[in-house]
C-alpha cells in the first residue's frame, strides 16, 4: 500500500514542516517514505509544496503529481491540483483562505477554517498543524496514539516550548 | 546496523564525508546545495581538527581544496552548476597535479545562471573533462539518500586509490529530498601517499606537486601515463544497477532522480505486459559500457531518460556501437519527466524497436 500526499500553499505557512510530521510518523512506523519540498527562491510568499510518499515497498519517484490526499492551503493550490488528485482521493481545504468548493464529485472533500481557528485559539502560525490533524483523521494517515510520539521526535530539544501548542493544534484539527 | 534517521540528501552527504574522514571543507553558498555548506558549518567546528571555511568565492574554495589535497588529507568542496563552472580551472589543476579530492555538484538548470530547480545538464561537463586539457574525473551518481552516504565513501576511496578527483553528480531533487537513511560507517581504506607534502623533517627530498611541465616530452609522458590509468579504471570500476532486465525487450538508461521516475514507469508498463527494464549507471565515468553492450544483444531499443538535452544518448550509442535505436525522454530547465512521459516513450519504443 502506497499513499501519496501533497501539501500545497504559500511559503511561510509551514507546508514543509507539516510534511515533515508525516515523514517522521512514517519513520516511527518503519515505513518506506520520501519527503520532497518544492519552493521558489522566496522565504515567504511564493508557492511552496511538499510531496510525501508513505509505502510498504521501496519508493520510486519522490515526486507526487497525482495525490491520494491533497491538502490545499491557498486558492491557487486548489486550482492547480484539484484535477490532479486521484479519483476517490481526498481533498482537505482551508476554508478560511479558499472561498470556493471542490468542484469534482469523484473525490471526498473536507473543509476546515484552519487559519481562522489558529487565530481564535491563540495558535498563531499553526494552521498547518490544524489542517494536518484534520487530514490525518479524514484520510486515516496514522493511528491517533502516534501523534504525540511523532511530535516529540519532530520538535527539537531546544524548542520544547513549541511542543504543547503544536500538539494542541494537531488535536484541534483531528477532532474538528 | 544503526537506526535509520531522516535526512536530506545534502545533509546525509555532508555527514558521510565527515564519517569518511574528511576534515576540510571549503564552500560557498548556492541553491540547491547550500545545505551541504550549512551542515558542515555546524558540524566541522565541533570535530577535532575539523575545518569549515566559507571562501570568498567558488574559485577560492577549489584552490583551497588543491592546497589541502596536496598534503594528502581528505578534502571536499560542493556547489551547484554555475559554481562548478567557476571551479573548472581548479578541477583541471587537480587533474594535472594528480590529486585526490571530492567535488559535489548538486545540479540545477542552465546554462548561465539558469534556475534553481533540478537538472542533469552538467553531464557533459562532468564526464567529458571538466576543464582544459586531457583528463577525466570519477563521476558517481546517487539515486537515493542512502546512496549519498555509500557513494561519498566510495568517492573518497577511488580518489585516493587512483590519485584523481571524484565528483558526486547529484541534482536538486536528490539533494533536497529526505529519506530514512542508516549512517553506517563505511570502510576507510588507507593508501600510502609518498607524494604528499607533509614536511621532509630534513629526512627526505622535498616532494613537489605541480602541473607545469615545460618540456613537451615530459608532459606527453604524463598524459600517456594518466590515460593508462583511465583505461584500467574503465575496465574495472564501472558500477551500475539492473532493474527487471532478465527478459527485457526495452532498456531504459537513467540515473539520479530520472531513474526513480523510470522505476515507477517500468512497474506500470510491466503491469500492462510490456517487457521493459533499466540499467542505471552508478558511475557515469567510467560509463558501464560492457553492461550496455551486452544488453544491446537482447533488447530491441534503449530509452535514455534524463534531465538534459540527450547528453547521455551519446554514451549509450557509443557503448552499444549504435546497435539498437536510442530514444530520448527528457525534460529540462528544472522540469522533471513524469511517470506518464516515460510510459509514453516506452510505448513509442515498442514500435520502433519492434518489441511486443
Amino acid at each position: 500500500m502506497t499513499t501519496q500526499i501533497l501539501i500545497a500553499g504559500f511559503g511561510g505557512q509551514g507546508i514543509l514542516f507539516s510534511g515533515k510530521f508525516l515523514a517522521y510518523e512514517g519513520l516511527l512506523e518503519g515505513k518506506e517514505l520520501s519527503w520532497l519540498p518544492s519552493y521558489g527562491p522566496e522565504m515567504r510568499g511564493g508557492t511552496a509544496n511538499c510531496s510525501i510518499i508513505l509505502s510498504d515497498t521501496k519508493v520510486g519517484s519522490p515526486i507526487v503529481s497525482n495525490p491520494d490526499v491533497l491538502i490545499a492551503m491557498n486558492a491557487p493550490s486548489l486550482d492547480k491540483y484539484e484535477n490532479e488528485t486521484v479519483s476517490g482521493g481526498i481533498i482537505i481545504v482551508d476554508s478560511s483562505l479558499i472561498s470556493r468548493k471542490v468542484e469534482r464529485e469523484d473525490v471526498n472533500a473536507f473543509y476546515i477554517p484552519a487559519t481562522k481557528l489558529a487565530s481564535e485559539e491563540n495558535l498563531a502560525g499553526l494552521a498547518n498543524m490544524i489542517i494536518l490533524g484534520h487530514a490525518i483523521k479524514k484520510a486515516n494517515l496514522c493511528p491517533h496514539e502516534n501523534l504525540e510520539a511523532t511530535m516529540k521526535k519532530l520538535v527539537p530539544a531546544k524548542k520544547q516550548h513549541l511542543l504543547e501548542p503544536n500538539l494542541r493544534a494537531l488535536e484541534l484539527g483531528y477532532n474538528y | 546496523m544503526s537506526d535509520k534517521v531522516l535526512m536530506k540528501g545534502n545533509e546525509a552527504l555532508a555527514e558521510a564525508a565527515i564519517m569518511a574522514g574528511c576534515r576540510h571543507y571549503f564552500g560557498y553558498p548556492i541553491t540547491p546545495q547550500t545545505e551541504v555548506a550549512a551542515y558542515m558549518s555546524k558540524r566541522m567546528p565541533k570535530i577535532d581538527g575539523g575545518v569549515f571555511l566559507q571562501a570568498e568565492s567558488e574559485i577560492a574554495a577549489i584552490n583551497m581544496v588543491i592546497g589541502v589535497a596536496a598534503t594528502g588529507k581528505r578534502v571536499m568542496t560542493s556547489s551547484s552548476s554555475p559554481g562548478i563552472s567557476l571551479k573548472s580551472e581548479g578541477l583541471s589543476y587537480l587533474a594535472g597535479c594528480d590529486l585526490p579530492a571530492l567535488i559535489v555538484n548538486v545540479q540545477r538548470g542552465g546554462p548561465g545562471l539558469g534556475g534553481i530547480q533540478p537538472s542533469q545538464s552538467d553531464y557533459f561537463h562532468a564526464t567529458r573533462g571538466a576543464g582544459h586539457g586531457d583528463f577525466h574525473m570519477l563521476v558517481l551518481a546517487p539515486n537515493s539518500v542512502q546512496e549519498m552516504v555509500s557513494l561519498v565513501f566510495k568517492g573518497f576511496d577511488l580518489a585516493e586509490k587512483y590519485r584523481m578527483t571524484a565528483m558526486i553528480l547529484s541534482d536538486g531533487t536528490m539533494g533536497q529530498m529526505m529519506e530514512p537513511v542508516s549512517l553506517d560507517m563505511g570502510e576507510i581504506k588507507q593508501y600510502d601517499k609518498p607524494w604528499a607534502l607533509t614536511g621532509t623533517e630534513l629526512k627526505r627530498k622535498p616532494n613537489i606537486v605541480n602541473s607545469l611541465y615545460l618540456k613537451p616530452e615530459e608532459l606527453e609522458v604524463k598524459n600517456f601515463e594518466r590515460y593508462e590509468k583511465y583505461k584500467a579504471i574503465e575496465e574495472t570500476e564501472a558500477m551500475y544497477d539492473e532493474y527487471m532486465m532478465e527478459d527485457a525487450e526495452i532498456c531504459i538508461v537513467a540515473f539520479g532522480v530520472a531513474s526513480r521516475v523510470s522505476q515507477n514507469a517500468i512497474d506500470q508498463a510491466r503491469a500492462q505486459g510490456i517487457k521493459v527494464g533499466m540499467i542505471r549507471p552508478i558511475t557515469l565515468w567510467p560509463f558501464p559500457k560492457k553492461a550496455l553492450l551486452k544488453a544491446s544483444e537482447k533488447v530491441n531499443a534503449f530509452v535514455s531518460v534524463e534531465l538534459s538535452m540527450g547528453q547521455m544518448v551519446e554514451d549509450i550509442e557509443l557503448a552499444t556501437r549504435c546497435a539498437k535505436p536510442v530514444l530520448l525522454c527528457n525534460r529540462v530547465g528544472g522540469m522533471i519527466p513524469t511517470t506518464e512521459d516515460v510510459l509514453n516513450k516506452i510505448m513509442e519504443a515498442t514500435k520502433v524497436g519492434g518489441a511486443k
